[in-house]
């Protein structure tokens, strides 16, 4: 599965930054088998230990230059993927290769090694800002926790603060609340920045902005991206924001991947059920395309007992016997760099819709 | 990612020119608000006359707070050359007050001051590093709370002896639990928060986070709570010199007075509720500036 994700080429592969070291091919961030179980119940005294499966063997990649776009309902683990990706949260098991330096382990990355190359903006602009800074102390921590002197630090929360469009004399000085949101979240992706990271990981960053402002930080998001080589990870719940900026677009139900494919393919083709509900979820411009009825009902089953087989069976109107005795495994079923995880996609399978029903997908990017 | 053309240039946020208002921290903002307010002024100003006299008292007391006087026993309020009469050995106790003051004061904030060090420090090391660490700690200090604070102090203060050093031992003793498990509370809400993940994202060390972001925040609520302990200790301080636990006569020490005039409370009632007076003035005046302290810091920022 590795070589169909790693086959998958990027448009946007030609923004390289300078500290690349496995060439243009190599992709930036390769994680295989994430996997992240909460403990829920201690499994003392008899009782057996239960956990939520928050992130269950996921594996995904993502190329230099590129924004991959993650979609899915709350609570799928797209927010813990990310946390587990920067270890935030330690992970049960499962390896990030970084660039081809793989992270942890006696050889590999340390971990403020991949925090430099790492860094995330996170969803709540003011509770990610300490109250008590300034914004410039705010931004200079980071640097001064990676050996930077306090002047330097200080000089370069200016330089910072000027790339997200804050004039550092004007904001320098001020705390978060004397900040409006677009302002406060401009300031969160200028501590992000500082580092020099060359992969920012975007976790519902705009979701809370209204909307005036979120078009306006995503084209700050956007310029950033071109002017510093950077890489993006844009998790969102926010579908249309999500096919505007992202080159590829990974679907996650109930802590796996189901699907992953070019942003294009993705939305016009959509191949699991699963994906194609979400996308017709969104709301249609038109009165006369009024969607009277939620394409997708019901609430995603406890994580704790995720359905077996599928864990989209239980909602999912292709299900059939083989999607709650098997797990589908992701793979192309018309090769190419779109992927799915879905019995009715994957030839042989033993679903009816196997092999025929497939939407014929156009290998294109 | 294509450009979104609703929208404008990035340069849309930057706000109008003009000079902009100072920016105020948050202890600038409850400084600011604490020096003006009344009851804080006041109180402080109380505290600080008997701190002064406490500190200045060999210049400024008109008589040795040792000097007995068979022929001067109990003098009423208002005599003339002991203006706040004498106690039941004839020594002036305007001047014992004073000295007395210097050792209960002394025991006010001593021991709250060593309890919020290591209280906090413990409190603050349990919320942050959370599991087996944080449960190793807050039960120790659980077993600590289990006890009356009054009888807790009595009971260490038994075991070790009476004496100065002792009572502080022990009051540190009884104030360090409540301390830690308010320090570990306001930690444990700090640590959760979003910028301590961004701070950890960016790589720092988990010190350099307790310094740099969660103490600033902490601080506040540790302070109130410390503050609200003066009274209760000075109270205790002088419950234990009462009851011969803390300091020793001849020693000045409103609590030891206090005991000693009680004999004589139907003789010269007024001499003998002075003491206990101060007591009152203190405690509620640390308690009073400890409610403003809470109120000047009950701001959202």
């Amino acid at each position: 599965m590795r070589q169909t994700l790693a086959s998958a080429r990027s448009p946007a592969s030609e923004t390289i930054g300078p500290l690349d070291r496995g060439g243009p091919a190599q992709p930036l961030l390769l994680v295989n088998g994430l996997r992240k179980y909460f403990p829920i119940k201690s499994g003392g005294l008899g009782g057996s230990a239960t956990y939520v499966k928050a992130v269950d063997d996921v594996s995904f990649d993502v190329k230099k230059g590129e924004t991959l776009g993650v979609v899915g309902e709350s609570g799928c683990g797209k927010s813990t993927t990310a946390r587990l990706l920067i270890r935030l949260i330690e992970p049960d098991s499962g390896t990030i290769v970084l660039d081809g330096d793989p992270v942890g382990g006696p050889r590999g990355l340390s971990l403020r090694e991949m925090r430099r190359q790492v860094q995330m903006v996170f969803q709540d602009s003011y509770a990610s800002l300490n109250p008590r800074l300034t914004i410039r102390d705010t931004i200079a921590f980071g640097l001064k926790a990676n050996g930077i002197d306090r002047a330097t630090a200080g000089k370069r929360a200016g330089t910072v603060l000027d790339l997200v469009g804050l004039n550092p004399s004007m904001f320098e000085q001020r705390y978060p609340h004397e900040l409006s949101g677009g302002q406060r979240q401009r300031v969160n992706i200028a501590r992000a920045l500082a580092l020099e990271p060359r992969l920012v990981m975007l976790d519902e960053a705009v979701s809370a902005l209204d909307k005036s402002v979120e078009a306006q930080v995503l084209n700050l998001l956007q310029e950033l991206k071109s002017r510093l080589s950077l890489t993006y990870i844009f998790i969102s719940h926010d579908l249309n924001v999500v096919q505007h900026v992202s080159d590829r677009v990974l679907v996650m139900y109930l802590g796996k991947v189901i699907e992953l494919g070019p942003v294009d393919a993705l939305y016009r083709n959509p191949l699991h059920p699963y994906t194609e509900g979400l996308l017709s979820s969104r709301l249609s411009m038109s009165p006369r395309k009024r969607i009277e009825k939620p394409p997708l009902s019901g609430d995603p089953p406890n994580p704790v007992n995720p359905p077996s087989g599928c864990r989209f069976r239980t909602r999912c109107h292709l299900a059939e016997d083989v999607c709650s005795k098997l797990e589908p495994k992701l793979g192309a079923p018309a090769g190419g760099p779109h992927i799915v995880a879905c019995h009715a996609r994957t030839p042989g399978s033993g679903h009816s819709l196997a092999g025929k029903a497939g939407p014929a997908t156009t290998p294109s990017s | 990612m294509t450009t979104v053309t609703s929208a404008g240039p990035i340069a849309a946020a930057t706000p109008r020119k003009g000079r902009r208002p100072a920016s105020r921290s948050f202890w600038e903002t409850a400084w600011r608000r604490l020096s003006r307010d009344p009851v804080a002024l006041t109180c402080g100003a109380i505290l600080l006359i008997i701190l002064l006299a406490a500190l200045l008292a060999p210049w400024i007391t008109p008589h040795d707070p040792y000097r007995t006087s068979m022929t001067r026993r109990l003098l009423p309020v208002g005599d003339a050359r002991h203006w706040l009469g004498t106690d039941e050995l004839g020594r002036d106790l305007l001047t014992r007050l004073v000295y007395g003051g210097r050792m209960s004061l002394f025991m006010g904030f001593a021991p709250v001051v060593l309890a919020t060090l290591i209280g906090g420090f413990l409190g603050i090391v349990a919320g942050y590093c959370g599991g087996a660490i944080n449960m190793a700690i807050m039960r120790v200090t659980d077993v600590f709370y289990a006890f009356p604070s009054v009888l807790l102090a009595v009971a260490i203060s038994g075991v070790l002896g009476a004496g100065l050093v002792n009572s502080l031992v022990s009051l540190t003793l009884v104030f360090t639990p409540p301390l830690a498990r308010v320090a570990e509370s306001v930690t444990t809400q700090v640590r959760s928060q979003d910028y301590v993940e961004a701070a950890r994202a960016t790589g720092a060390s988990g010190w350099r986070i307790v310094l740099g972001h969660v103490l600033s925040n902490v601080t506040g609520p540790i302070l109130i709570y410390a503050s609200s302990m003066i009274s209760v200790s000075i109270v205790i301080a002088s419950g234990l010199s009462f009851l011969g636990l803390g300091v020793s006569p001849p020693h000045a020490e409103w609590g030891l007075m206090l005991n000693t005039l009680r004999q004589s409370i139907y003789v010269a009632p007024l001499n003998a509720i002075l003491p206990g007076l101060m007591i009152f003035i203190v405690s509620m005046s640390s308690n009073l500036i400890s409610d403003s302290l809470r109120a000047s810091m009950d701001v959202k920022v």
